[in-house]
């Protein structure tokens, strides 16, 4: 499904990303772990053809993603820093928007049937303007579940959420992995990261430095491994 | 070594070019030695040209194969381009200060060539405010691609919104007919500039390459 | 298309909803007409005479606020790469944000007609038809260009300087073919007369949108 090989990306002498690979199938979840600044949101972006590696090669659902991006483009969805969320625009209208602009134009009914989804739906028509961060993340969570990404990119998605919403991410990924969809979570918080994961990445220093299936791990070495891994060197700047 | 060769060969150029212009090259009868400064301004104009074709070659040649080599063309024959328009600019404004008395005139050719001039000056304006590579050549290279296509459009509304305002006189530098020692000596001089831009290029692009590489 | 109208679609929602630009582009436009006022004095022949170049400069610079703005609702949002990422092809989008700034562009440009009628105490009335005809090819010059530009300097930290650096030179045609024009209709002259002119126009607006849509692939991305 996903397949990175050697990428590295640098900023004139600063190396953000050396040397790294991550293979990913239909179906499943990796959660990468790491510090905030090192490189996390440059990889995710990255892989969603948002910016280009210096070096390396990845392909996405068997197409080369750096000769082809626009091949590529309908199968990604990212849900980053920014939601994607017109603060203008009532929920049903964002949504509306998105779809169309996808190519998946879909009609009222399908809509407020993504909206029920993810509990928004008492808010259709109310402007996203006064939102929470976390009602705005769910609207980008319909926005996903209305386009047929096979990937799904999730950069610190668990910030801001409470037990029972992260309890409610955790589901709604797993539902999105039983349609063969594939799931990066990047993000500094384990607990929740851990959770949802069929395997967990450690970035440090640039590089990927552990991969191992999640069942492989108790939380307790991972906690060891990752305060271990991620206080070593860093090669940056 | 090939790139040796060019600069000693746009050198000599250049001095024959210079010793056509001043000495070869009669004394024109109406503008007198002023009108020397022709031999600048002509092949000065005609290089800014064929380097701003290099632009937008550079500039599709990178958003059609993303090889860095082709922005580096673009940038390497933009920065010429605006020395040779500035050349062409300060040349026909000082021909002009005693044949016509102003520093500036809107004429047809000064006015398009300062609109070039303004229009690529922005293009490295552009590129010395991006820093990563990649954005850096596709923005130049849009840019780059309006620039040339603009060109012609440029020279005809300027051509003829000068002719609404003024009927014009002679006001090309090219006295007609065209004397053949006149001509040869703006055929020497030409070639000149022709072999200083291609040499210029060579060492530009070899520069940039070596700046990427330090940088990647 | 229909992608490239759901921008139109959504960006006509935002800004009826905010009121943020057209609004404050119309204001810019009345101080423009004091501006105007103030630096040309009082007699009024001068005014008349200087009104095709008066008006489009008023275009010109309410169109480099407008235009500079057009991507603001994406950035501010954080929609920007939404975009980019956004499959199918992106000269739909390009079209869709032109429609919306002719559409802006034509709103302040009939305001400013307004206004400096009531000003000016001038009367377009009788010329209005052609008038129309010429606003419309010299705007969608600008707009073409505008839009291209506009999006290309939306990430820039620099953008409010290199925007008009870039924009200025590049519609230079525009500005003489549509200055020219608007003289000989508000002259009363037939607009055959400016054929010429016109033509030049239709054929830079064609060059323009074609380069724009051909290149809006590219400033997308990243």
């Amino acid at each position: 499904m996903v397949q990175a090989q050697h990428l590295r990306k640098t900023y004139g002498p600063t190396r953000v990303l050396d040397d790294v690979s991550l293979t990913l199938s239909a179906g499943e979840s990796v959660t990468l772990l790491g510090p905030n600044g090192t490189g996390k949101t440059t990889l995710l972006r990255i892989l969603a053809t948002l910016q280009r590696p210096t070096s390396g090669s990845l392909s996405i659902a068997g197409v080369d993603a750096l000769k082809a991006p626009e091949a590529v483009r309908g199968a990604v969805d990212m849900v980053g820093h920014g939601s994607w969320v017109y603060e203008d625009l009532t929920a049903i209208e964002n949504l509306r928007f998105w779809t169309t602009l996808g190519g998946h134009d879909a009609g009222r009914a399908r809509l407020k049937g993504a909206l029920e989804s993810v509990e928004l739906d008492t808010v259709a028509d109310q402007r996203a303007r006064t939102f929470s961060a976390g009602m705005k993340r769910r609207l980008a969570l319909a926005r996903v579940l209305l386009g047929r990404a096979r990937l799904l990119l999730l950069d610190e998605p668990f910030t801001g959420l409470d037990r029972a919403g992260r309890k409610w991410l955790a589901e709604f990924l797993l539902a999105f992995k039983a349609q063969g969809g594939a799931v990066i979570v990047a993000t500094h918080s384990f607990d929740a990261g851990a959770g949802v994961a069929d395997r967990v990445a450690i970035l440090a220093g640039g590089r990927i430095v552990l991969d191992r299936p999640a069942a492989s791990l108790g939380l307790d070495d991972l906690r060891r491994l990752y305060d271990e891994l991620a206080a070593g060197p860093v090669i940056a700047s | 070594m090939a790139v040796r060769v060019l600069g000693w060969l746009a050198v000599l150029a250049l001095l024959a070019g210079l010793v056509a212009g001043f000495g070869y090259a009669p004394r024109e009868a109406v503008q007198g030695n002023v009108q020397r400064i022709m031999y600048l301004h002509v092949p000065a104009v005609l290089t800014a040209y064929l380097a701003f074709g290099l632009v937008f070659v550079g500039s599709l040649g990178y958003l059609l194969t993303r090889r860095p080599g082709w922005d580096r063309l673009a940038l390497a024959a933009a920065e010429p381009g605006v020395i040779f328009t500035g050349i062409t600019i300060a040349s026909g404004s000082i021909w002009g200060k005693p044949t016509w008395g102003t520093w500036w005139t809107w004429d047809a050719r000064l006015t398009s060539t300062a609109v070039l001039f303004l229009v690529y000056v922005g293009y490295l304006l552009l590129r010395g405010m991006i820093d990563e590579p990649d954005r850096r050549a596709r923005a130049a290279a849009v840019v780059g691609i309006l620039g040339a296509a603009n060109i012609p459009i440029v020279h005809f509304s300027v051509k003829w919104w000068r002719a609404l305002h003024q009927p014009s006189t002679i006001l090309g530098p090219e006295p007609s007919p065209i004397a053949a020692p006149i001509a040869l000596a703006l055929f020497v001089n030409w070639v000149a500039f022709t072999l200083l831009l291609f040499y210029l290029l060579a060492k530009r692009t070899e520069i940039a390459r070596l700046e990427d590489m330090y940088a990647g | 298309m229909r992608r490239a109208w759901i921008v139109v679609w959504k960006d006509v929602l935002s800004e009826r909803r905010s009121k943020e630009s057209l609004n404050a582009l119309v204001f810019f436009a009345l101080l423009l007409l004091f501006v105007f006022q103030f630096a040309l004095g009082p007699d009024r022949a001068r005014v008349e005479t200087a009104l095709p170049g008066l008006l489009w400069i008023a275009f010109i610079l309410a169109g480099l606020l407008a235009f500079g703005r057009t991507f603001l609702v994406e950035r501010e949002n954080d929609c920007w790469e939404g975009l980019v990422l956004a499959p199918g092809d992106r000269s739909a989008i390009y079209l869709g944000k032109l429609a919306g700034n002719m559409l802006l562009m034509a709103l302040v440009e009939a305001a400013l007609l307004v206004l400096f009628a009531l000003f000016f105490s001038l009367d377009f009335t009788g010329a209005l038809p052609a008038l129309a005809l010429v606003l419309a090819l010299g705007t969608f010059g600008l707009v073409a260009v505008g839009t291209l530009f506009g999006a290309l300097t939306a990430q820039l930290r620099a953008r409010e300087l290199l925007f008009p650096v870039l924009l200025l030179p590049a519609v230079v045609p525009v500005l003489l073919g549509a200055v020219t024009a608007t003289q000989t209709v508000l002259a009363g002259q037939p607009l055959a007369g400016a054929s010429s002119w016109l033509t030049l126009l239709a054929a830079a607006d064609v060059v323009y949108l074609v380069v724009g849509l051909l290149t809006f692939e590219f400033v997308l991305e990243g």
